[in-house]
């Protein structure tokens, strides 16, 4: 609930005295103000500056330091006021997140130093305003990177207990461990390139005989070449198996891009050595020599920025495909409107459209070859659009590409789209969870709160272990962790419940009633718990999310607490106490819902909500001590579960 | 030659257009359509702003003391800084506490009780007159108010009608997931109810006597009225 709006709860209050008339229900007791005072005003002196606030403002948000009784440990008797020895800038924003409910983030603040001030003061970044919240994630994130980069220098150091294989991949991926790597990595370098000279040099003309026409030098020298050709073939065959042999997952490295290259560099020597003989073929094999040019692209194991290079036209793959969409609507409309103009004019060049392609290409590259060109005003009118245009069509994703290889060269963020994703996602998921968040407290509110409305409740015999005489104590631990604010809205919400005679649930609990219509058992519940929404799949963990056979404690995670649950076929109560920030989208839990519909007791085992720091966390839960050794007894026994969230 | 002719006709237009759009870009040549769409429009939005009457006035009229109307205008303020509450602000703002469900339609209701002149806004005395009815008020003060609210079109009857959109605005606010599930004809059942209760002549419409006299014989009735009597 934001804070702005806390102070129209009162009115939301009094305007539920509209309900009252038509309700036939007895009303709950509402929450008292025990200590009730005057709202007055407080002084926090950060570092020697001193705001003042009313002391309203900052209970609004009970979890953290300010509004709860934290801060009387920062009390001065002497002066009065709040002495906090912490920047006062950074506190400027904390104060302005109790006065106004959103939290900002000041560019000009160093990230690490607001995260320290936010942590000291009990307050969760996640609930930074969406105004603000780009920015913020932008500058964690790089500072994650720089620290990342940091680390990674360090990362060198030789880790004991590597067997042969790591040692061998990590040499060739890392060069600089170790001296034979060092020498491998030229070694292998030193050959391709020589590799490479040696296909070009292949086709240079040599000096000849002088009644013989020019051959190549590979045709006078053929032995010394194949054999030049055979040496490095050898050396990258014993290469591509090593590191075969040495890769952790050696199906995923047969798929990556560089051992294609690899393959595909030297295959059409073993495709040569096999096929020589045969003079149909050999054609085709004069073409396969193509291929050993890729040869070249081994280099870019060598090179950072030939790597770069790829993965930079590949991530602008989009503004590339742009740019060659547009260009071939533009050599269509140029060749065709060409074709046209110049279709009067004698000996054109221009002699179907297609033919005018190759014009327009030159032109609007800028190129002018000048081996067609048009003799008519119009077709040069024409001409010197097209090419004033060519020069805007290529020019504008020119500079996208640019900068895009600039920023993947300096940051290095392959995982950048990954990571934006889900920043994305978990944005998405924040807004729904400030929204439920809200009722979320509350039910689990009421399923505490019971304990405050023992009085005025239900005949039927509950199992509790506390009754009203020791409701008090109870009352004080339980009222501890609510805010009376929270209390109060609470009431208001149980006061709209009792208006209307039916209760608020939570979305698992309504899907499932709704899906099991007529396997349930009301009766046998007590009505406190049969209030509950209860929600259930806690004794599933997403290991076991397909089975719902009683599962024994042990099969359970570690860290759940150690209490035991029934398993009814139905459905169970439970109470899921989610201490950890967990993001679900909902989407995913409604689907799973429909693709387990023909399963006879569908378990919605996904933790779906979360809870921020600023609900009240649910105490310790009802347990019922017997229902250990009535497992298998069925509906009559209900427990209660508390189960941390995975 | 014709073709030759009309394909320079052509060209030569293309020129001459390209020409316009080079000069329009420049601001040189000004059509005629760009006047129309300018942004004044936007100032639609009022610089309305109002001030309440002052504090003795207000303290007079209500039952609220000095410091507990500083505190309730502060909130108010706060939350609408020109003083005045439309019916949108309103309705975001009463449907913040009821997150599950859809307050609009009560939140409408709840409106037109507060906005006593119908001008279409609450002013700040609008709001704190109406607050001190409900909580400093006197019972039959309470359900007065109550009365009005129900009765839709102020016309001293509450009639079936009115009731029953009265009623399925409060049950919106409960929203989907409820248990028991709300079913369709609840509203109406419940309507029957009150009516059955209320409506002492049988005659459709429950005047203001009627419920004045049903509610004072109610026990839990006059118990919920006095509920919220510490709200402030």
């Amino acid at each position: 609930m934001a804070a702005g709006v806390a102070a129209w709860l009162p009115f939301a209050r009094a305007a539920a005295i509209g309900w009252m008339p038509v309700a036939n229900l007895p009303m709950p007791v509402a929450p008292t103000d025990k200590n009730k005072r005057q709202d007055e005003l407080i002084i926090l002196n950060v570092s020697g500056r001193r705001f003042q606030t009313w002391r309203n403002t900052l209970d609004r948000y009970p979890d953290t330091l300010l509004g709860s009784s934290e801060k009387e440990f920062f009390y001065n008797e002497e002066t009065k006021e709040y002495f906090f020895d912490r920047d006062p800038d950074v506190f400027r924003s904390v104060l302005n997140f109790y006065r106004t409910g959103k939290l900002h983030y000041p560019r000009y603040e160093c990230i690490s130093s607001y995260d320290e001030e936010l942590a000291f003061f009990g307050i969760v970044p996640e609930i930074i305003g969406d105004c603000c919240y780009e920015e913020y994630k932008d500058r964690k994130r790089e500072n994650a990177e720089r620290l990342m980069d940091d680390q990674e220098d360090n990362k060198d150091a030789k880790l004991p207990n590597m067997t042969f294989r790591e040692t061998m991949w990590r040499a060739f991926e890392n060069p600089h461990t170790s001296t034979m790597a060092l020498v491998f990595y030229y070694v292998t370098g030193f050959f391709i390139a020589v590799s490479v000279i040696t296909n070009v040099v292949e086709t240079v003309p040599c000096g000849s005989a002088p009644n013989q026409k020019e051959v190549p030098c590979g045709e006078r020298y053929t032995v010394a070449f194949f054999c030049m050709d055979t040496a490095c073939v050898m050396i990258f065959t014993v290469e591509y198996l090593m590191r075969l042999f040495a890769a952790p997952s050696r199906y995923r490295f047969m798929r990556s891009v560089m051992s294609i290259i690899d393959v595909v560099a030297i295959l059409p020597y073993y495709i040569g050595l096999v096929m020589t003989d045969n003079e149909d073929v050999s054609g085709a094999f004069v073409t396969l020599r193509v291929f050993r040019v890729f040869r070249i692209f081994k280099f870019s194991r060598h090179s950072q920025g030939l790597r770069i290079l790829g993965y930079t036209l590949k991530s602008c793959a989009s503004e590339l495909g742009f740019l060659l969409f547009s260009l071939t609507m533009a050599i269509i409309i140029f060749a065709t409107v060409m074709f046209y103009a110049e279709k009067g004019s004698s000996s054109s060049k221009f002699t179907s459209i297609p033919a005018s392609f190759w014009y327009t290409i030159v032109t609007m590259t800028t190129l002018g070859y000048g081996d067609m060109v048009p003799k008519t005003i119009a077709g040069k009118i024409f001409g010197s659009i097209c090419s004033l245009s060519g020069v805007l069509v290529i020019a504008l994703p020119v500079p996208v590409i640019v900068s895009n290889f600039s920023r993947i060269y300096h940051q290095n963020q392959r995982a950048d789209k990954r990571r934006a994703q889900k920043v994305q996602k978990a944005r998405l998921a924040r807004i729904r969870i400030s929204k439920t968040g809200s009722s979320n407290a509350f039910l689990h509110s009421k399923r505490n709160g019971l304990f405050n409305e023992a009085l005025e409740l239900t005949q039927l015999p509950y199992k509790m272990n506390l009754s009203d005489q020791s409701s008090t104590e109870e009352e004080q631990r339980l009222s501890k962790s609510t805010s009376l604010l929270e209390s109060q809205h609470h009431h208001l919400l149980h006061c709209l419940e009792k208006t209307t005679n039916h209760e608020f649930v939570d979305e698992q609990y309504y899907q499932q009633s709704y899906l099991e219509a007529g396997l349930q058992n009301y009766p046998s519940r007590s009505p406190s718990l049969s209030s509950q929404d209860g929600v259930t799949g806690t004794c599933c963990t997403r290991r076991s999310k397909k089975h719902h056979t009683p599962l024994p404690n042990a099969s359970a995670p570690a860290h759940m607490q150690p209490l035991t649950h029934t398993h009814t076929h139905t459905h169970q109560q439970g109470l899921q106490e989610l201490s950890t920030i967990h993001i679900q989208p909902l989407s995913t839990s409604r689907s799973s819902l429909n693709m387990r519909i023909d399963e006879p007791a569908p378990l919605n085992c996904q933790s779906s909500q979360i809870t921020t720091a600023i609900i009240s966390i649910p105490t310790p839960p009802v347990t019922t001590p017997e229902g250990d050794a009535h497992l298998p007894a069925g509906p009559t026994h209900q427990n209660v579960v508390k189960v941390s969230a995975l | 030659m014709e073709a030759i002719q009309g394909m320079e006709v052509f060209a030569i237009g293309v020129v001459i257009i390209l020409f316009m759009a080079v000069l329009k870009q420049f601001g040189i040549l000004e059509p005629m359509s760009s006047f129309e769409d300018s942004s004044d429009s936007d100032l639609e939005l009022s610089t309305v702003r109002h001030q309440p009457e002052g504090l003795d006035q207000l303290q007079a009229q209500t039952k609220f003391t000095r410091k507990e109307l500083q505190s309730l205008y502060r909130g108010f303020k706060n939350e609408c800084p020109s003083g005045l509450v439309d019916e949108e602000t309103f309705k975001t703002i009463y449907s913040q506490f009821f997150p599950q469900g859809d307050a609009t339609t009560y939140a409408h209701f709840l409106f037109n009780a507060f906005d006593i002149d119908r001008n279409g806004s609450i002013r700040f005395e609008d709001f704190v007159i109406g607050l001190s009815v409900l909580l400093r008020g006197s019972v039959t003060e309470k359900l007065n108010w109550a009365f009005n609210l129900y009765d839709i079109n102020k016309d001293g009857y509450i009639t079936k009608e009115e009731m029953l959109a009265i009623m399925k605005s409060i049950y919106d606010m409960m929203g989907r997931y409820t248990y028991p599930c709300v079913r369709d004809d609840a509203p109406s059942e419940h309507v029957d109810k009150f009516f059955q209760k209320m409506d002492k002549n049988r005659d459709g419409v429950v005047t203001i006597e009627e419920f004045i006299e049903t509610c004072q014989k109610d026990e839990n009735i006059m118990n919920s009225m006095q509920l919220f009597e510490n709200v402030i």
